[in-house]
């Protein structure tokens, strides 16, 4: 089954951060993406610019309106995500819970419709 | 500038007529964007125009008979070759008529940073380039006049795609548009053009009213009533028009104008005067070569010639890249593909059209068009025979 | 560069349309992700099965926690993804604006990183 895994980090905390602990989360995200490929299981994936880059649009009777920022504004935010293809939930869950992004935010998990 | 209007009609009868009464409003209308700018939470921008219009409006020059002429100098500044083409409307709309960088953004589907920047860029290329504010030379003006005319289009074709004007906190840009246009042809009566472009917002405008069904639905041209139409609107275009030709100097805002003539005549006649349009459509073409301009031109060879030549003509579009994420040229591909008889192509060609089209009803109606290809499609089918096999 | 397009529109409402509506809604992003394989522009897309199906993980001392639902409330859930390349967020932003999504709810861009 394929689950999508969004990670949801506070962006505040990364300019906080020392040039050591940035490379240590640079090095937890790359062997866990690592993790990911050997165990067969990851699907694609991508690490999203910050919501200071992110543009909203709607569109109503046919009019566009165009906003900076993102959907919503919230405590955490969207930082990116892996689409992971595996047996069921619980082994979603047990790669969301080794996640980097879950010890300091939250990782939601998402089933995806199959085509 | 609406706001000031209101502002008038509620002042006058109590002080009388104004001397000037153009220069009453641009003061007027000068003082409300002030206190908007102060209102607003991110007056950067428009208080940078306003130091532009501040700095070329002196008070002074509230005496000056020629007082009008000054937002007609300001969107020959703003259209000035020196500016980038993409921006010229929207630093017209920013610095003539006061909107926000959020706004014009949305009209113009810009991010609202990315257009506030544009705009930052663009005021400083006026200051730092020593942009002339004032109307060309008599030898520069139509070639100038081009450019202020291109952008009030631009302005007024982004307010087009909101047929209801639903909603009025948001300023309609084809109201905005329609202004501009009035001004310039006020200002400069002897120039067809202007009076052409006016003429083509009028007779767009006067069909406002027949776009959309009372549900929202769309309504294409060919099916619109035409005792929907605004016919006091029409009749001003059709003047304006007439007056444009008399200065003897065609353009392609005229023949724009003349070919919505050619539609509108419907309300009289009954039928559209195809070879017309067909005629005009030519001389346009050979004026602009514009991909849109051809497509229009196969849709009016269709209806004169058949749908074969129409389909012929749109195929010689095929190679321009730029059509490929255009959603008006696969629905006329669509619509000329299903007269032809051409079914899975007219389907794949509304399928494509579908795709690229944002606005809802439009969607709706071109989804419907398909269905009915998809529907004729099986009945032609003889019995028993799959889809694949023809 | 690639952008991500997130669609956010109201799980309750898009689950009980109209059948016909429903169908048109269908075919609207039927064409739609057409479109955007025509034009070359296509990388992935995903649709999500609603807020109900759900589940977020902390682990904050290396404890995980599991909990039944999305991340947070919002008025409009996330329902899907497209990633697409492009040569710029103006691109982007008209992608965006075809996306039948947009019509209903409301569509983010975000560019990617990499």
């Amino acid at each position: 089954m394929q689950y999508m895994l969004m990670i949801f980090v506070n962006e505040a905390r990364y300019p906080k951060l020392t040039p050591a602990e940035r490379e240590q989360g640079t090095a937890a995200y790359s062997a866990y993406t690592e993790a990911l490929k050997k165990a067969g299981v990851l699907n694609g994936g991508s690490r999203l610019q910050p919501t200071s880059a992110a543009t909203t649009v709607r569109v109503a009777n046919g009019k566009s309106q165009v906003l900076n920022g993102p959907y919503a504004d919230s405590k955490e935010q969207l930082g990116g995500y892996y689409m992971i293809d595996v047996p069921d939930l619980d082994a979603a869950l047990s790669w969301a819970a080794r996640c980097p992004g879950a010890s300091h935010g939250v990782v939601e998990i998402r089933p995806v419709w199959t085509m | 500038m609406s706001e000031a209007f209101a502002a008038a009609l509620v002042e006058w009868p109590a002080s009388g007529v104004p001397r000037t009464p153009e220069a009453w409003l641009l003061t007027v209308a000068r003082r409300k964007m002030i206190d908007a700018a102060r209102r607003r939470q991110t007056g950067d921008e428009s208080a940078a125009a306003l130091a532009i219009i501040a700095e070329e409006l002196s008070p002074a020059a509230d005496e000056n008979p020629e007082i009008p002429d000054e937002r007609l100098r300001l969107m020959f500044a703003c259209a000035h070759p020196a500016i980038d083409a993409g921006v010229r409307a929207p630093l017209i709309l920013q610095t003539v008529l006061g909107f926000d960088a959020g706004a014009i953004g949305s009209a113009f589907l810009v991010a609202p940073t990315t257009m506030a920047q544009r705009l930052v860029r663009a005021k400083n290329r006026i200051r730092q380039a020593g942009i002339p504010f004032r109307v060309p030379e008599r030898v520069e003006l139509a070639e100038r006049l081009d450019a202020v005319l291109e952008a009030i289009y631009a302005i007024y074709a982004e307010g087009w795609s909101d047929p209801a004007g639903t909603e009025a906190r948001r300023r309609n840009l084809a109201d905005e548009g329609i202004w501009l246009g009035r001004l310039v042809a006020s200002l400069l009566p002897g120039e067809p053009e202007a009076l052409g472009l006016l003429s083509l917002m009028l007779y767009a405008e006067a069909r406002r009213g027949a776009r959309r069904t009372a549900q929202g639905e769309y309504v294409p041209l060919a099916q619109q009533d035409p005792d929907a139409w605004d016919q006091p609107l029409i009749d001003e275009a059709e003047a304006l028009l007439l007056r444009a030709s008399d200065a003897g100097r065609i353009g392609r805002y005229q023949l724009e104008a003349a070919v919505q003539s050619a539609h509108v005549i419907r309300r009289r006649s009954g039928r559209t005067d195809w070879d017309a349009i067909e005629r005009l459509y030519d001389a346009l073409l050979s004026l602009t070569a514009s991909p849109v301009v051809a497509i229009n031109r196969a849709v009016a060879v269709a209806e004169t010639r058949g749908a074969s030549a129409g389909l012929a003509a749109l195929d010689a579009l095929k190679e321009d890249a730029r059509l490929a994420e255009y959603q008006p040229y696969w629905a006329a591909r669509a619509e000329l593909l299903a007269r032809c008889g051409d079914l899975p192509a007219a389907e794949a060609a509304y399928e494509r059209a579908i795709g690229l089209e944002s606005d809802e009803s439009v969607r709706s109606f071109l989804q419907q068009r398909r269905a009915h290809v998809t529907v004729t499609a099986s009945t032609l089918l003889p019995s028993g025979s799959s889809r694949n096999a023809a | 560069m690639r952008y991500l397009l997130l669609m956010y529109q109201q799980e309750a409402v898009m689950r009980n349309l109209p059948k016909e509506t429903a169908r048109e809604v269908h075919g609207a992003y039927m064409a739609y992700l057409d479109a955007l394989k025509k034009a070359g522009v296509l990388v992935a897309n995903h649709g999500l099965q609603p807020t109900s199906a759900a589940a977020t993980v902390r682990a904050p001392n290396g404890k995980a926690v599991v909990l039944n639902g999305p991340f947070a409330e919002t008025k409009e859930q996330l329902a899907g993804y497209f990633l697409i390349d492009v040569p710029d967020l103006d691109s982007a932003l008209s992608w965006a604006e075809r996306n039948p999504t947009a019509s209903h709810g409301a569509v983010e861009v975000r560019p990617v990183w990499g």
